[in-house]
């Protein structure tokens, strides 16, 4: 007969107390496991939604925290918005110079490679502009590329799918500019379907409605990503919605902010352009001749050319109070703005450079989400796990001192069975062992029955967890941190056997046979 | 016969609660030979028990040496005298001393698991049968009658191959009619054995039944009417 046998038996002996000091302990465990496997949760999705397909995202000056949570995301107020001008410096020659052909702006914006294009060099850039709601989920005006260019998946290789429709088109004669698709919650929580048009509100979820809307082309599949908690509307769309076109009367501001704009393009020039030094970014006269005017809160701008741009919203047009031979037409490059700009390097060595390039700048950031998401992590939800895990480890201590207690009052009934062992040839140590079995025994047992009650728990909250976070948690799932509780346990347990075993140490064999 | 047990000017005295110490034993000369089955008679009291701890190692001798075996105890460890135990001595308990945690059976093998011949399962179930009890394997302590936990105590004693077994009153909580039957058994199996026996016991009638009574107040020199020192 084995000694972990006699303590098995100790243990059924003692049925009600070793249940409820296991049960104790269980809880114990549970909570540390379930706390663990939260922050496990929280950290695998920070960092999934972390990496999607680009590895930085450029904006305006400020915290990269801020604008790591805006743009990835969803989350924060965007800090200010970028010159549109600053989102083709990723960009090649003749993409820029189809954009000025396109939209107008400086032809002289046409004649170079964007600054930072040689880095890009295969990847992408994709540009968003956020700042309005659909209901209380963000618009996000973003390009087609968006559904095309990034990944997801926790190898980040899935593409984005559809569940209903499809990816939003630059242009569509039945919906114009005015194409959207929703995330999978989105979806689900404003319970819209498939060609249903919906209003963005602006600035905040209970800000004033655009007048203009967008009509539902596709439903995304879940991702696991805030892009299931984002409504991606098309971003010419989104620019000609009232108030978002950024004026271009001159004025004392403005001024000063085209002495900013000369210094950026100054700097860029002294770089690799130094013929457009003395250029402004301000449409001038050529091709392009914006004329604006404001109706029905839609701003129009007239082009001279390119006159497939010109479309008639014939989509719910009375609705919003227009004609329905209404022409939109394209706003020009000085007046667009983006909030930051989603960028892959084709060579990810290139990446650091240029970081740096861009943060040597004067108007632009360039933030790593993935890093600004570790520094949140090791931040904020570390101490706040450490703290968590103090307060469990509390408990889990609460629960040896209950094994303490429970096999030291024992003790007492049982000093004559350990005097009945040693006169039967047991040893000191041997009686000592067999007390610190039975707190292993309780520890063990507890332990698992704490680790199946949270994961248990978690299984049973896995689909919440899911689509909440798009993590995808199964009964063995397990944080890397779970593995050392059970050494954690079994040392907690031995602490409490110590005292135990001394009493049955020094139990005296022969008062206690007699007794 | 070869003395199995050899013991020569014991001392025992115990600490008194108001500081003295108390002689309880002080035998000078005392034998048990190989196969031999000898019965102690005492009154309450006057040291019987303590005899049996000190020849099974759980008391030290305050002087004196016991040999058993061969070996002298005395002068082995605490950790020593407990091998000793496990592997040499076989004991049963005036009150049984049944771990009521354990089935029967789980008992008896208690009986061996301290010892080296620790995985014997066969020999506890033999020995319950030989104590009659094969039906009775997975009852506990509780579920049996009085007579049953002593014959599940005399198979614990035996299942370790023992060389001497110490009976301490063993029939004294038994029924007078399972007292014979008791007493009978354990001659038998330790005869069967070949297993020393030194029983302690007050009651005259049951001693008859051995080859040789010893009077413990005839061997020990202490005089338990006036005993202290």
């Amino acid at each position: 007969m084995s000694l972990i046998h006699i303590a098995w038996r100790n243990f059924c002996h003692r049925a009600l107390s070793s249940f409820l000091t296991t049960f104790s302990l269980a809880l114990g465990v549970g909570l540390v496991v379930l706390v663990l496997s939260i922050y496990g949760v929280i950290s695998e999705a920070f960092t999934r939604n972390a990496s999607v397909g680009y590895n930085l995202v450029v904006g305006p000056k400020g915290s990269p925290l801020q604008l790591t949570l805006n743009s990835v995301f969803y989350l924060s107020q965007p800090i200010e918005n970028l010159p549109y001008t600053e989102y083709m410096e990723f960009l090649p020659k003749d993409e820029r110079a189809s954009m000025v052909s396109r939209f107008g702006g400086d032809p002289k914006l046409a004649e170079r490679d964007g600054r930072y294009a040689p880095y890009i060099a295969g990847g992408f850039a994709i540009p968003l502009a956020l700042g309005d709601y659909f209901g209380e989920f963000r618009v996000v005006g973003t390009t087609p590329e968006f559904f095309t260019k990034l990944k997801h998946g926790p190898n980040v290789d899935e593409d984005f799918t559809f569940s209903q429709g499809r990816a939003f088109s630059n242009f569509s004669p039945e919906n114009s500019y005015f194409e959207a698709v929703v995330g999978a919650r989105v979806a689900k929580e404003m319970n819209v379907v498939l060609g249903e048009k919906f209003y963005p509100t602006h600035g905040d979820p209970s800000g004033h409605g655009h007048a203009l809307g967008f009509t539902i082309v596709g439903i995304l599949d879940p991702t696991g990503t805030p892009n299931d908690r984002a409504a991606f509307v098309n971003l010419e769309g989104f620019y000609l919605m009232d108030g978002h076109a950024k004026p271009i009367e001159r004025d004392p501001e403005e001024d000063r902010e085209d002495v900013l704009d000369e210094a950026v393009d100054a700097e860029e020039s002294n770089e690799e352009q130094p013929e457009t030094e003395s250029e402004s970014d301000a449409p001038t006269t050529g091709s392009i001749v914006p004329e604006i005017t404001e109706s029905n809160g839609v701003r129009l701008v007239q082009t001279e050319s390119n006159t497939s741009d010109s479309v008639s919203d014939s989509t719910n047009g009375t609705s919003e109070g227009q004609s329905s031979d209404q022409e939109f037409r394209l706003i020009s490059i000085p007046e667009r703005e983006v909030t930051s700009i989603l960028i892959r390097n084709g060579n990810i060595m290139f990446a650091p450079g240029m970081q740096n390039a861009i943060n040597e700048g004067i108007r632009a950031q360039a933030a790593a989400p993935i890093g600004e998401i570790n520094k949140l992590m090791n931040l904020i939800v570390g101490p706040l796990l450490t703290a968590l895990l103090a307060i469990t480890g509390i408990t889990c201590a609460v629960a040896a001192v209950g094994i303490l207690v429970s096999i030291y009052n024992s003790m007492n009934d049982r000093r004559r069975d350990i005097a009945i062992m040693r006169a039967l040839g047991a040893r000191r140590t041997t009686v000592t062992s067999i007390i610190i079995f039975e707190s292993f025994q309780v520890a063990l047992i507890g332990t698992i029955a704490g680790w199946l009650l949270a994961h248990t728990a978690i299984v049973l909250y896995s689909g919440k967890i899911e689509e909440q976070t798009g993590v995808q948690v199964g009964f063995f799932t397990t944080s890397n941190y779970e593995i050392l509780v059970l050494p954690l346990v079994l040392g907690l347990a031995l602490i409490a056997a110590l005292l135990p075993a001394w009493a049955a140490y020094r139990t005296d064999v022969g008062s206690n046979l007699s007794a | 016969m070869t003395a199995l047990v050899n013991i020569k000017d014991l001392k025992k005295s115990f600490t008194q609660p108001e500081g003295g110490k108390l002689l309880v034993l002080d035998i000078p000369r005392f034998q048990i030979e190989k196969g031999e089955q000898v019965a102690m008679i005492g009154q309450s009291g006057g040291g019987k028990t303590t005899l049996l701890h000190l020849i099974a190692g759980l008391l030290s001798p305050d002087q004196g040496s016991i040999q058993i075996d061969g070996l002298q105890t005395n002068g082995l460890s605490e950790e020593g005298r407990d091998r000793f135990r496990a592997e040499t001595i076989g004991y049963v308990f005036q009150t049984f001393n049944l771990l009521p945690a354990f089935t029967a059976i789980e008992n008896v093998r208690l009986g061996m698991a301290f010892g080296s011949g620790k995985h014997q399962h066969a020999r506890a179930g033999d020995l319950l049968a030989r104590v009659g009890l094969q039906d009775r394997f997975n009852y506990r302590p509780g579920q049996l009658s009085v007579g049953q936990q002593q014959r599940v105590a005399i198979a614990r004693s035996l299942a370790g191959r023992p060389k001497l077994l110490l009976a301490d009153e063993p029939t004294a909580n038994v029924d007078p009619s399972s007292a014979d039957s008791v007493l009978e058994l354990i001659c038998e199996t330790c005869r069967e054995e070949e297993v020393s026996l030194l029983t302690v016991t007050h009651d005259m009638q049951i001693a008859s039944r051995f080859d040789r009574i010893e009077k413990l107040d005839e061997i020990n020199q202490v005089d338990h009417t006036t005993a202290s020192s």
